[in-house]
């Protein structure tokens, strides 16, 4: 029919386009493979907001900087709890045990090619705690601030510099901190020469690079890429990989199919699921480790049913940590019922609790909820939390506990938390530097209760009121014999598993894949440990 | 009976309107604002977080909630934000540590060009198929553009975009998978205008290596024809609706009666008069793709606009997601004035009876 | 034909209303001769059936599994399988039927009207009245859908009937603009001119005279969007504003289903094919009503 010739015709010119179009792209030889000198990872790395050393502290943030920024020590990739020369390489504590003091490495260049001495070091320490931004506590636990500090880290010759501390603290404890990010050593001259309004290079800083590693940071594209490059100035042995790209990518399917294709090399964020699938997959390898983010779900102790001590060890025993560890975390995860992750000095590996509803609703009966009563959580939409969520509303059901789920968005619920305005909490937290006082600091003490108080740590955000766990937990950390040390740590976690309003689930296991060939490439116990110049690509 | 108008007062009254008309957009502009800044500030997300993140100490969250003069009452942050933004300041991203600005600059582009290919396989390929399904009423090719639309419809956008990666990029490999262009090309090509094609291609036209526009083309091929299928599901219902509309006129009859062909009366006549509210449809979907589709950009890995609102959002980044407001509001008020302008030119019905001019 | 139908049905009706039934009769059989009307009908009216008999036909309870079943392929056991707390997902979907029904219809039935009004108001009145109506329709359209989202989780709380609110106050806009353009373009047309001439104001002009003109696009247009208003309901989901768990929304079953698309496609895939279903069923009555309430398209 005439009529329709002309829609016939219409959709035939566009058809045809179209075709054309795709065969001239599958023209294009596809090779899927990456250039042989870059490694291309994909990572969600949404959460950098910052460059800086001084202000940044998000997971990306830690190993793009680990990448790139010297400290004096570094903790040893195959044993986090022993230390490694960096810059300093000698260093020393007094009979007091107040005073540290280093002796850097000569012949160090910074990218820029400006000579590092001492007096970048004592900047760079200085910086941070004058900027005074988020991860300064780091060092200004040790009683530096912004008035004493130009007094307590002094230079004391070219390639010399001390350190003074308040209390004698444990020497592990400072040390650790110095491997930390905020003790990353920047570029004086640099620094200074795009310093606007006072700020220190603050605002320079943020988005752009003055360091020293293996790797310096070439372009930051926000939700984009960040693209690292070979420090050619580099002291130690030169990065393997000419460039390092890392793509931003959320969604883990998009990740494990460019993983799959050789789109990219490594992907970061995968899934139980997508893990297993690839398993079976001949040119993808699978490495982890475990890190130290522990997982929990906690009790609001405002709500006065949660803070009855029987009914907080009846949680404790209501949850399902076989299945959840067979299932909802496997490959991701251990099943770990201790706030210090495994690998810390002092981590407790006891597991007294498993799924006992008899004996839960002895204990609630005991409370006086005999037929259990209600209650809400505070979940974030992502995945394994809510898998795991929905699971233990499941379990605590059984004892007669309605638990309310209310999903939200991860700042959303860390709002609410932070305002002490949740029932129950499910969580996770990771450590900040390899020592035992970064998780003891957040979960084992509570300084004051009250509701203007000046830290606000997760015992805090639980209103949990310890004043004798964090005096012991403050004893451990001015504890300078290692084997007293541990031991104290284990009593404050044997305490903490049987009165805290804590509920530990496990300790997670950082994963990635990679195409197979790749090797050298070790994923660290904390962010800043994943070492990507010393990836090798044949 | 047309009454003429003497020029003078034809040019007052055109300035009147133009006069009015800046108002009227004014007061959109700042309408939309004030609604999404109040509601920001309400919304259960403190903003603060993001910026110091959750170890910061109490000192540094107050100092830094100073800083961003949240303290102030309300209408003054508001009066604030306004005075700076009509002098082009519209804040700095706490995710991105960018300007706005330069945020929107980077972004916007991205989905233009992804939203402009869409809509244009999905009116291309749309309205054909709706009057075919129009003129073919009750027969298979109805059936089957009812079919196509209501899965187009109904399937949510991620999982058909994760099973069209998986065939056309993974088993296949016809087509470039997630991102813009590859990473070898990344450093190479100049961003000009932030559209892939048209930086390749000017790439292309100084170096002579089409390889860069290859890479782009293949990579905008999937997110592009997913989204068009789903304006064209769409479309193509709506055309066919308002082609029965048409269709089922007298004047059809009519032109049929004088002889016209088949073809002259579905295309110059019936589709003519349908265009008015089809291009409010098409316009519609266009201004919706433009929007951006969170779900689209996350598996395609396209660092768009509709991310970057959801992403600002989700943090409470204010400054971020109030200019991506302005962006998609300019968006819709440029598209609904270019259809009303459309429909003045298309459907003379349309048009102020009492001067006969275009209102 | 019995005596009522002769009745209905009758040349010379005596009275208005015998009139008006006479009509909605003469439509009814329209529109059941319309085969797939009338599939679309049956389509819903089992979907209806489906959601209040769910308690006693469904073959297990929709909020209890077990994790070591989790995630099995469709099987005699379980017709669409499992999804990843281990419940099945038929069961599931039977329960889920009544909820998201009435999201859709509440949805449809808040918003369409509102859309409506606006737009056949704005383009009849014309002018300053028709100018400010389309820019609040602008500000709407352009209005981020998810700030108002998490606005209304701080003020009213989670849960899917707050979620109904926020999606029909987001999704008003695109009905008016539809009713506007076809006011438009019939605001000039004889019979309007006629009735004004008859004395009718603007109010009952617009009530009586073009909504009903721009009633069957904008039933096409809401039969085409219950599956969209499903799917935002789950995307709303992510921020609190939506089915909490272990509700058995379809689009948060979609939603959870995401996660397992490329190995256990189950999980999503019978959610998805659900609302595909809902979607041609009242997409087949809307195209069937709009026949039947359109005098000029039956044949």
């Amino acid at each position: 029919m005439p009529e329709l010739n002309l829609t016939r015709r219409a959709l035939a010119w566009a058809a045809a386009a179209v075709a054309s179009a795709s065969l001239g792209i599958s023209a294009l030889p596809l090779h899927a493979a990456t250039p042989k000198d870059t490694l291309v990872l994909a990572m969600a790395f949404d959460d950098l907001i910052s460059l800086d050393p001084a202000q940044a502290f998000e997971i990306s943030a830690g190993e793009m900087l680990g990448n790139s920024y010297d400290r004096l020590l570094r903790s040893d990739v195959k044993d986090p709890s022993r230390l490694l020369p960096d810059l300093a390489l000698k260093w020393a504590v007094s009979a007091d045990g107040k005073t540290y003091s280093f002796e850097l490495r000569p012949g160090v260049k910074f990218a820029s090619g400006n000579a590092l001495t001492a007096e970048d070091v004592v900047f760079s320490l200085q910086r941070a705690v004058l900027l005074d931004k988020t991860p300064a506590f780091i060092l200004t636990q040790f009683g530096l601030n912004k008035a004493n500090v130009a007094s307590r880290i002094k230079q004391t010759g070219p390639l010399s510099l001390t350190l003074e501390t308040d209390k004698a603290y444990a020497p592990t404890l400072v040390f650790n901190c110095l491997t930390a990010t905020v003790a990353s050593v920047v570029d004086k001259k640099l620094v200074m020469s795009k310093e606007q309004a006072g700020d220190m290079g603050a605002a320079w800083l943020k988005t752009n690079y003055a360091g020293s590693g293996p790797l310096k940071v070439r372009e930051w594209r926000a939700n984009q890429l960040v693209a690292l490059e070979r420090n050619d100035q580099y002291w130690g042995q030169k990065s393997l990989p000419a460039r390092v790209i890392y793509r931003h990518v959320k969604e883990s399917a998009t990740q494990r199919l460019l993983l799959e294709k050789g789109d990219v090399d490594i992907a970061r964020n995968l899934t139980p699921q997508d893990l297993q699938a690839l398993a079976t997959n001949k040119n993808v390898a699978i490495t982890g480790t475990p890190n130290g983010t522990v997982y929990y779900f906690s009790l609001n102790q405002k709500n006065p049913i949660l803070a009855k001590p029987e009914v907080r060890e009846a949680f404790k025993w209501l949850v399902d940590y076989d299945a959840i560890g067979a299932t909802l975390i496997k490959n991701v995860g251990v099943i770990h019922q201790n706030f210090l992750p495994l690998g810390l000095l002092g981590a407790a590996t006891d597991k007294p609790y498993k799924l006992d509803v008899a004996k839960a609703k002895a204990l609630l009966a005991q409370a006086g909820h005999p037929n259990g009563f209600k209650v809400t959580v505070d979940m974030r939409n992502v995945q394994p939390v809510q898998g795991i969520t929905e699971a233990i509303q499941q379990t605590l059901k059984r004892a007669g506990i309605e638990m309310e789920i209310l999903p939200g968005d991860g700042k959303q619920t860390l709002t609410k938390y932070r305002a002490r305005s949740h029932d129950i909490y499910i969580g996770s937290w990771g450590a900040d530097y390899w020592d035992p006082h970064t998780n003891a600091d957040t979960f084992a003490r509570n300084a004051d209760n009250g509701d203007n108080a000046a830290t606000k740590p997760l015992a805090w955000r639980n209103a949990w009121n310890i004043p004798e766990l964090t005096k012991k937990s403050d004893a451990a950390a001015l504890e300078r014999d290692a084997t007293k040390r541990a031991r104290l740590y284990q009593e404050i976690q044997a305490e903490f598993r049987k009165t805290s309003p804590f509920v530990m689930l496990y300790q997670q296991t950082e994963v990635a894949a990679y195409r197979s060939n790749l090797s050298g490439l070790k994923i660290g116990a904390t962010s800043d440990l994943t070492y990507l110049f010393s990836v090798a690509k044949r | 009976m047309v009454r003429s108008v003497p020029s003078w007062r034809w040019g007052a009254a055109a300035g009147r309107s133009f006069g009015r008309f800046t108002l009227v957009i004014a007061f959109t502009y700042l309408g939309l604002l004030a609604v999404t800044f109040f509601i920001g500030r309400v919304i259960p997300v403190d903003p603060v977080l993001a910026i110091v993140g959750d170890r910061a100490p109490e000192h540094v969250v107050q100092r830094v909630r100073e800083e961003l003069g949240l303290n102030l009452p309300l209408y003054e942050q508001f009066g604030r934000y306004v005075g700076q933004a009509l002098r082009g300041d519209f804040g700095t991203s706490v995710l991105t540590s960018n300007p706005v600005w330069e945020d929107v600059k980077q972004t916007f582009p991205a989905t233009l060009e992804l939203a402009t290919c869409g809509i244009l396989i999905g009116a291309g390929f749309g309205v054909p198929l709706g009057v075919w399904a129009a003129v073919r009423r009750g027969g298979f090719v109805d059936h089957a553009v009812r079919v196509m639309g209501l899965v187009g419809y109904s399937v949510p956008i991620f999982w058909l975009g994760l099973m069209a990666l998986v065939l056309f990029y993974a088993k296949l490999g016809w087509v470039a998978g997630p991102g813009r262009i590859d990473v070898a090309f990344e450093f190479s090509v100049q961003r000009v205008s932030g559209l892939m094609l048209v930086d390749t291609a000017l790439y292309a036209k100084d170096t002579g290596d089409w390889a860069a526009f290859r890479s782009a083309l293949s990579h905008l091929v999937l997110p592009a024809s997913l989204l068009g299928y789903f304006s064209l599901a769409y479309i193509s219902r709506m055309t066919r609706s308002f082609m029965l509309n048409e269709l089922a006129q007298e004047y059809i009859v009519a032109a049929r009666a004088k002889g016209l062909s088949e073809t002259r009366i579905i295309w110059r006549h019936a589709l003519r008069n349908a265009m008015v509210p089809l291009v409010t449809v098409i316009s519609l979907s266009y201004a919706g793709l433009l929007e951006g589709s969170v779900l689209t950009e996350t598996v395609f890995a396209w660092p768009g606009l509709g991310l970057y609102i959801t992403n600002s959002l989700q943090n409470a980044d204010m400054n971020a997601v109030l200019g991506g407001t302005l962006v998609v509001g300019t968006v819709f008020i440029a598209l609904n004035l270019l259809s009303d302008l459309l429909y003045r030119v298309l459907d003379p019905r349309t048009r102020d009876t009492r001067t006969g001019n275009a209102r | 034909m019995s005596g009522f139908g002769h009745w209905l049905l009758s040349d010379r009706p005596l009275s208005r209303r015998q009139a008006a039934l006479g009509r909605a009769y003469t439509g009814w059989l329209g529109f059941a001769r319309n085969r797939l009307a009338m599939l679309g009908l049956a389509l819903v009216l089992l979907l209806a059936l489906v959601a209040v008999l769910a308690p006693w036909i469904a073959p297990y309870p929709p909020t209890v599994g077990e994790l070591s079943q989790r995630l099995q392929a469709p099987s005699a056991a379980h017709w669409f399988g499992t999804d990843d707390q281990g419940r099945d997902i038929l069961s599931r979907l039977m329960h889920g039927s009544s909820i998201t029904l009435t999201v859709v219809a509440l949805v449809a039935v808040l918003a369409a009207p509102i859309g409506l009004l606006v737009g056949t108001a704005a383009g009849y009145a014309g002018g300053w009245v028709d100018a400010v109506l389309m820019r609040i329709t602008d500000i709407f359209l352009a209005f981020p859908r998810l700030i108002l989202a998490l606005a209304f989780v701080a003020a009213l709380g989670p849960g899917i009937e707050n979620a109904v609110i926020a999606i029909a106050i987001t999704s008003w806009p695109p009905y008016a603009r539809i009713a506007r353009a076809e006011t438009l373009s019939i605001r000039q047309a004889d019979y309007i001119n006629a009735v004004k001439l008859l004395g009718a104001g603007p109010a009952r002009i617009v009530l009586r005279h073009v909504m009903p003109m721009c009633v069957p696009s904008v039933i096409v247009r809401v039969t085409l969007d219950m599956a969209g208003i499903i799917l935002t309901a789950a995307g709303l989901g992510f921020l609190g504003l939506g089915a909490q768990p272990p509700m058995p929304e379809w689009g948060a079953m979609i939603a959870a289903g995401r996660a397992y698309v490329l190995d256990q496609w189950w999980v999503a895939a019978a959610p998805g094919a659900a609302i595909f279903i809902v979607s041609l069923a009242f997409n087949l009555l809307g195209d069937g009503l709009r026949d039947a309430l359109d005098p000029k398209a039956a044949k």
